[in-house]
């Protein structure tokens, strides 16, 4: 099995951890070594979070710089900072959500237009999805990072199969929630299909 | 504040289906492989070690470690306290260890610095059951004011060092340093980094041990009460001990070779392990490895023969020359010519954590290998996104007032020294108000020199936790001294940023049980404060109030602004299944924009078309932004459900 290198990013408050926690755990229990970074403390509400999520022959949580194979993205612009770490062959699933940074609203900076950064600096395999528009469909605002999950795995770079992200949602969550959150993870999923259709 | 991301649960790695137990219960399991965090992994090694005591002072990246025991210990039979402090926390554990229960302790990196009195000290007692003190360095500094290289410690106090590497390692060193602590009757320093404490892994459990939470202090006043001539005493056995752990550390298991045999080696231990690891496999290249666990004393005999089995040896750690000073030494004593590479030649930096990229660059430098650059975008200038405090946080609402009453009162440059904690984000615009700032109870205990050496106002800020902690010797000294000085006490009624681990001023203690409430107040009375006031910085009018009184002043006056940290209210409230939410009335505002620049809620925001709205998933509810000090157009109003 070829190592995959996942970078999962987005702000304090979105559930990146958490996200990573499930996907690890689900990886884990198909008995294929697993590791992955976790920063506590200051990194609080609306700062970036940052895991690294790496599987297969690793030792260390962080991704060599260009190695990252995929991109899961909470927010736009956390999105485009994470290409930085990237390689042009990095695939990168975006939540089009924009979550404002104060330095933006006290008029300091001024937050891209992401669509421009795309075009001007040829972001290649990049395919953004409104997934808080989508788990508002599901009835579970919640299911945000299932629909990025679903996604992800539509990527075929995951060594798991989709009834082990379903076994991962019964164990993780609620029983209320496991209908909405299995939905969320199957739209994501198949958002993720047509959206690179349409590209090729 | 990082409890928000730690609602991933474990579960065991197994394909029985779904497996339904409490978020930390897993830690108690008999056997299993797990997911877990190198914090976690540590709790579990307490129970296997059959640890009967631990105390700590919570402090990144060692909290989550206190965060599994509040929850578990009492199951476990394991006796748990928040300590006031890092000393008193061990203090608390070394006379556990000498009463016969095997005790452990875990702080940050600058902890130690705040127990060092104790820790020196208790080298030279040693203990009777064992003692292991945990010390979570940070390289890079993800959350703390420096990253001192804390293997010192242990050469500084001739005490045992541990670095394990992993979660599989600080469970399994953990043991061990139990072992190593009552074979030679000694405490051990076991030393983790944030990318070891942090770093989530695959951990198989061993066997359980037994945990004994009481146990009987037998008198040794020549050991354990550490007057000169008997401390002169201890000095002869301590170096003693220090000779037979040199053997210890040359025949442990945890100082071991891997690879094949190869012209360079690398000598390296810790979080570098896992880097170098990567750095190679990404090179493509065979070298082979001694890898430390046990770092002090340092294995010297297998030193030497990695020395002299190799013709070029590079030490690649992080921080200090620490291991690198030590391989020379062996070398000039052994009279080995095998070149050696690391920082003191320039080739390995002495700053932040090593990533398998840093590795890689060292590597090439010395080896003179080329590293192969993947296709990679070139670079998007981007606005930062820096930390900042909550919406709802009432830190911003006593920042606020403040700044208000020093803009009223026209004071003449004011300083603001600021202390530990969420509140040290008041550093950030548009408050700015964090001008010095060392360490824990720093805010007040450096008022006494602002207010003296200059004439310039000084409005102080420390934390509910931090003043408990080390902010009650410097208002003492203030008052004393009769310096004049503003203290705000910012009792957010819990220590938030590490977590929301309960302080001596909260009704409950480590396990949630009722606990006595240590009253600031009266703290601030008894030392005999005469300006004192407690205020709902909610209520930024009366808030001001005090402020203005208190800078009016002589000496030193105290303002208490007490509120619940907004993160445990939204918990409270979200239970309840309440739901408070405030938005803007486009037609009341005129986009002054006060509240988006100087008030600066994340939840209030600029929206494209230049409108100001509120964030209705973001809003807390406290309504803070809705009174006239803020809003003078009265255009945010409260959502009515």
């Amino acid at each position: 099995m070829n190592n995959v290198n996942i970078s999962l990013v987005g702000v304090g408050g979105q559930g990146v951890v958490s996200t990573g926690i499930i996907l690890g755990n689900t990886v884990a229990r198909k008995g294929i070594n697993v590791v992955m970074s976790e920063i506590h403390g200051m990194a609080q509400r609306g700062g970036i979070v940052t895991v690294d999520l790496r599987i297969g022959d690793v030792y260390g949580p962080i991704i060599p710089e260009g190695k990252i194979d995929l991109i899961i993205g909470f927010e736009a612009l956390e999105t485009i900072r994470a290409l930085k770490r990237a390689s042009r062959k990095t695939r990168i699933i975006m939540n089009t959500e924009r979550i404002i940074p104060f330095t933006v609203n006290i008029g300091d900076e001024k937050y891209p237009d992401i669509e421009e950064i795309i075009k001007k600096f040829d972001i290649r395999n990049i395919i953004g999805i409104d997934a808080v528009n989508i788990a508002k469909q599901t009835g579970n605002l919640q299911s945000v990072n299932m629909v990025l999950l679903g996604a992800a795995f539509a990527t075929e770079l995951l060594p798991i199969e989709e009834k082990d992200i379903e076994e991962s949602i019964k164990i993780q969550f609620p029983e209320y929630s496991w209908e909405s959150n299995i939905k969320a993870f199957r739209i994501g999923m198949d958002q993720y299909r047509i959206l690179t259709k349409a590209y090729l | 504040m990082e409890n928000f991301s730690r609602k991933g649960k474990m579960v065991q790695i197994s394909n029985e289906g779904a497996i339904k137990m409490s978020v930390y219960d897993v830690l108690l399991n008999d056997s299993g492989k797990y997911f877990l965090l190198g914090n976690e992994a540590i709790v579990r090694g307490m129970i296997e070690a059959g640890v009967g005591f631990a105390a700590t002072y919570p402090g990144t990246p060692s909290s989550e470690v206190g965060d599994v025991l509040s929850r578990i210990a009492k199951k476990a039979g394991i006796y748990f306290e928040y300590s006031t402090n890092e000393i008193v926390a061990l203090e608390a554990v070394a006379a556990a260890a000498a009463s016969g229960v095997r005790s452990f302790t875990f702080m940050k990196h600058v902890g130690l610095n705040v127990a060092a009195d104790a820790f020196m000290s208790v080298s030279y007692a040693g203990t009777n059951s064992g003692l292991v003190i945990m010390s979570g360095d940070d390289p890079s500094m993800f959350s703390s004011q420096n990253e001192q290289d804390n293997r010192h410690y242990a050469e500084f106090a001739y005490m045992p060092l541990l670095e394990p590497s992993n979660p599989q390692e600080a469970k399994d060193f953990l043991v061990y340093a139990f072992k190593i602590s009552e074979k030679y009757g000694t405490p051990v320093l076991f030393r983790t980094t944030t990318r070891v404490s942090h770093l989530r892994g695959i951990v198989e459990y061993g066997s359980k041990g037994e945990i004994k939470a009481k146990g009987h202090f037998n008198k040794n006043f020549e050991k354990f009460t550490l007057l000169p001539s008997n401390a002169y005493r201890q000095k002869g056995k301590l170096i003693e001990r220090y000779n037979a752990l040199k053997e210890e550390s040359d025949s442990s298991y945890i100082n071991r070779v891997e690879g094949k045999g190869s012209d360079i080696g690398i000598i390296t231990s810790g979080a570098a392990y896992n880097s170098v690891k990567d750095a190679i496999i990404e090179l493509g290249l065979e070298i082979d490895i001694l890898k430390l666990g046990f770092t002090f004393p340092i294995p010297e005999k297998k030193i030497s023969d990695f020395l002299n089995s190799h013709k070029r040896v590079i030490v690649v750690e992080e921080l200090d020359p620490y291991l690198e000073t030590k391989v020379r030494n062996v070398a000039q004593i052994y009279g080995i010519n095998t070149s050696i590479n690391g920082k003191m030649d320039g080739f390995s930096p002495w700053s932040y954590e090593f990533n398998p990229d840093r590795v890689m660059e060292i590597l090439s430098k010395i080896i003179g290998i080329e590293i192969k650059k993947d296709d990679k975008y070139s670079e998007i200038k981007l606005p930062s996104r820096p930390p900042v405090l909550c919406p709802g946080c009432p830190h911003r609402a006593t920042f606020y007032a403040t700044k208000l009453v020093s803009k009223q009162l026209r004071l003449e440059d004011p300083i603001y020294p600021n202390d530990i904690g969420c509140y040290s984000l008041g550093y950030q615009k548009p408050y700015q108000m964090s001008d010095f700032l060392l360490c824990m109870g720093s805010s007040i205990g450096s008022a006494s020199g602002f207010s003296q050496a200059t004439d310039q106002p000084v409005i102080s800020f420390i934390g509910d936790s931090t003043f408990f902690h080390a902010g009650i010797p410097g208002l003492i000294n203030a008052v004393h001294n009769n310096h004049r000085v503003v203290l705000i006490i910012l009792d957010n009624r819990t220590t938030a940023m590490t977590g929301h681990q309960p302080n001596p001023g909260l009704p409950f203690n480590a396990y949630r049980e009722p606990a006595k409430e240590i009253s600031i107040e009266e703290i601030v009375k008894g030392i005999g404060v005469k300006y004192v006031r407690i205020v709902d910085p909610y209520d930024l009018k009366e808030t001001m109030v005090a402020i203005r009184e208190a800078a009016n002043s002589d000496g030193v006056s105290v303002i208490i602004a007490k509120r619940e940290c907004a993160l445990l209210r939204d918990e409270r409230m979200r239970k309840e299944g309440k739901w408070i939410r405030y938005q803007i009335n486009q037609e009341k505002c005129t986009k002054c924009m006060n509240c988006v620049k100087n008030f600066t809620c994340p939840a209030i925001y600029v929206d494209s078309d230049g409108s100001v709205k509120i964030d209705p998933v973001l809003c807390d509810g406290c309504g803070v932004c809705s009174t006239s000090l803020v809003c003078g157009f009265h255009a945010i109003e409260r959502v009515e459900q």
